[in-house]
């Protein structure tokens, strides 16, 4: 395991990894989406609409579970200070954002029909968006602060105070009455939810776990690739001009 | 160990009063937001007085959060900063007693114009210590909030923006039941102190963790 935390033999590994997860992401949710239009039955109450269930639950357990992949990787920022966690952090902010907005969008447009409203300002909804605003947040700081090293440490700081929102998503239909249904897969008792929609919905939840973790490998590698570029750059006009490399690395 | 903290909210006071200091700069934003507020929805004191508890807690939440991103940059700018990181003083007390002076400099003021401002919004005397009380609750969690937050951005250019992006999601349990236990005060179906006690709750927990994060930001800066 430790040997995968060097960022050359990560590369590696991640080169052998990479298309063989891509493969297995694109079976999965072409066998998750088949099962989902042709297979999966329509409710007896919301008709075909039901469908966006099996885009909106994977996206919105794909954006919790990012924030807890950052938050893992911010305990690795802070403690170990390695170089690994904190590309794997700042790979992690933009794809957390984009399935919690892929998450608010979908449940927009399954509300519209439902509930016959876009949007209720309950505790669910409002708490998945303020999950939103954090990624925002993190990506805004990411962009702010130019050196690397601390750009990662502020994010990690960040990323461990926001962390406190994610239980808040999860028992928010319990904690409060919403408009929002309570949890049917994971709960105790067993999901509530017919097996002919229960099978789907983990495929396609599988197929959105895989997609995420080839991305983030995908963009872990270019962040380090990109860190390398940033090293060489300075080093070559250090070579050029030696008082430009006083200037740098002071 | 308590007479240099003692001291460095004495500076920060004195700071705050000299020229160029802005002390009141927050209490003067309050006023304008709320006056404001009027213009925009219409002079109804009825709606006014409906919406009176959750206009103030906007305006106290934006003017809490405005000057706090000086909070750590005059003295990151000067040098002092590192002065506090180096000493035995522990830096969360360092900044827990600057975060102390900055609530007494910015909140105690404008925990006092609210009930005035509450007034020109037609609110219930009811209403008015509500809010205040509220307020009085409250507002220690969003100036330790916005620590970290000005923790995290001391020394950037940009900074003041970024961290109210970065802070002002994190303020909306605070904001729930600060206008929640507002509101409760006049009326309504929940009694006063439930989300009353729910807030004290949150400031504590502020006042405990928030001076670590802060603390952890501002050695974060260091290479």
């Amino acid at each position: 395991m430790l040997k995968y935390a060097n960022p050359t033999n990560f590369l590696a590994l991640a080169a052998r990894l990479i298309p063989w997860l891509a493969g297995a992401a694109a079976l999965a949710l072409a066998v998750g989406l088949y099962l989902t239009f042709f297979v999966a039955p329509d409710d007896y109450q919301q008709g075909a609409s039901v469908k966006i269930m099996y885009l909106h639950v994977p996206a919105a357990w794909l954006g919790m579970m990012c924030y807890m992949v950052m938050t893992s990787a911010a305990l690795g920022t802070l403690v170990w200070r390695h170089p690994l966690a904190d590309a794997a952090q700042k790979a992690a902010a933009p794809l957390g954002a984009a399935f919690t907005l892929v998450c608010l969008v979908t449940g927009s447009l399954w509300g519209k029909p439902m509930w016959g409203t876009w949007w209720v300002w309950d505790a669910r909804l409002t708490s998945v968006l303020v999950l939103f605003l954090i990624y925002l947040g993190l990506i805004g700081l990411w962009q702010t602060i130019e050196e690397p090293a601390q750009a990662a440490r502020a994010a990690a700081i960040l990323t461990l105070v926001g962390v406190v929102n994610i239980p808040i998503i999860k028992f928010s239909v319990d904690w409060w009455n919403t408009l929002h249904q309570s949890a049917s897969v994971f709960r105790l008792g067993g999901p509530a939810i017919a097996p002919s929609m229960l099978w789907p919905l983990l495929i396609m939840a599988l197929g959105f776990t895989l997609l995420f973790f080839t991305l983030h490998l995908m963009a872990i590698r270019n962040e380090i690739l990109s860190r390398r570029l940033r090293r060489l750059s300075i080093t070559a006009a250090a070579a050029e001009d030696p008082e430009v490399a006083g200037e740098v690395f002071s | 160990m308590s007479s240099p903290l003692a001291a460095l909210f004495g500076r920060e006071l004195r700071i705050a009063r000299s020229v160029g200091g802005g002390g009141a700069m927050g209490v003067v934003f309050f006023l304008i937001l709320v006056s404001l507020t009027p213009f925009a929805i219409g002079p109804d004191l009825n709606l006014l007085s409906r919406i009176g508890p959750a206009i103030l807690w906007i305006a106290a939440l934006l003017s809490t959060l405005l000057g706090l991103d000086r909070l750590f940059q005059a003295d990151a700018d000067d040098g002092s900063l590192d002065l506090f990181i180096m000493s035995s003083t522990p830096l969360e007390l360092v900044v827990l007693t600057k975060c102390a002076a900055h609530w007494t400099l910015t909140a105690l003021p404008l925990i006092a114009a609210a009930p005035l401002l509450g007034l020109t919004l037609g609110m219930e005397p009811a209403a008015l210590a509500g809010v205040a009380a509220s307020l009085l609750a409250g507002t220690p969690a969003l100036t330790l909030l916005g620590a970290i937050g000005a923790g995290l951005t001391a020394g950037l250019r940009r900074g003041g923006l970024l961290m109210a992006v970065l802070i002002l999601p994190l303020t909306t349990p605070i904001l729930i039941f600060g206008v929640a236990s507002a509101s409760a005060a006049s009326g309504g179906t929940v009694p006063f102190h439930t989300p009353f006690l729910i807030l004290c709750g949150l400031s504590l927990m502020a006042v405990a963790g928030a001076p670590f994060a802060a603390a952890a930001a501002l050695r974060a800066r260091e290479a």
